[in-house]
């Protein structure tokens, strides 16, 4: 499944989606940037509520899909634009965690 | 043989805000010179942790990339505080990571353990009030 096919699914809000062609599969949540780096997974999509610049850094290294905001939690400005650059794909929601996480399960039955 | 491929950094330690962007850099470079998808992430990340662990704790330093034909070496030099037991700074969890930084996602104390998980041999060197030097190979 894209990126793309997977946000319209879940109803995200997209920040930046540079490479929202990309194929996604599995799913990594967490907050503690060094545990993500230890184990997010390529391909996963990562729902985390961390909106510091260091996620686009964080997300581009461990090579995940996407970045998924949950909560409603927003970027400012040289987030989005660094990630737009660094073709990472943010998207927002105003699920919980948990929410988005059930949603894509069932999406993936 | 041929030579090797060094790619040299100066990570600056007053800008937070700019720490990894050697890392990212040497991920673009790995890339251009072809290597794999796998080893790329396993280098990048761990020089990634590396180097922000310069900025937060040690004040800035310099990193060296060396890519020969069978593994690739990182290696990061600081003249920081340097780590007081080293044994139990590779432990999951130990951090002494201030509070603002904590606020940003870091401080989980998974930076070292991820350096040693990611690469295929890692050779730390410290002395208090000198600095700190660590050696990581990746293996192609
Ligand atoms: N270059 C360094 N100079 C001095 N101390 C260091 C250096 N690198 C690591 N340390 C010490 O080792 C501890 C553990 O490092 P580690 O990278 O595992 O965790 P952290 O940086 O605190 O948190 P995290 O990496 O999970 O964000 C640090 O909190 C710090 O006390
Ligand atoms: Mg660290």
């Amino acid at each position: 499944m894209t990126v793309y096919e997977m946000a319209k699914q879940l109803e995200l809000t997209p920040i930046a989606v540079p490479e929202g062609d990309r194929n996604c599969a599995g799913v990594y949540i967490g907050d503690l940037l060094s545990w993500v780096m230890g184990r997010a997974k390529s391909e996963n999509v990562w729902i985390t509520i961390m909106s510091n610049i260091k996620i686009v850094a964080v997300a581009s290294l461990t090579d995940v899909a996407c970045v998924v905001l949950a909560e409603g939690v927003t970027v400012d400005d040289r987030v989005r634009e660094t990630a737009e650059q660094k073709g990472v794909n943010i998207y927002t929601s105003e699920k919980t965690a948990y929410e988005l996480a059930t949603a894509l399960a069932s999406l993936t039955k | 043989m041929t030579d090797a491929v060094r790619l040299h950094f100066l990570v600056d330690g007053e800008d937070f805000t700019s720490a990894g962007q050697a890392s990212v850099q040497v991920k673009k470079n790995l890339r251009q010179l072809g290597i794999a998808p796998e080893i790329i992430r396993k280098v990048s990340i761990a020089m990634y942790e590396g180097e922000i662990n310069m900025v937060i704790h040690a004040g800035g330093g310099e990193a060296d990339v060396l890519i020969y034909e069978d593994r690739i070496e990182i290696e990061l030099v600081d003249r920081g505080p340097g780590i007081a037991n080293i044994d139990l700074a590779m432990q999951e969890g130990f951090s002494t990571a201030p509070d603002n930084i904590r606020s940003l996602g870091f401080g989980a104390g998974m930076g070292l353990p991820n350096m040693k998980r990611y690469t295929d041999s890692m050779h730390i060197e410290s002395a208090l009030g000198e600095g700190t030097r660590i050696l990581m190979t990746v293996r192609l």
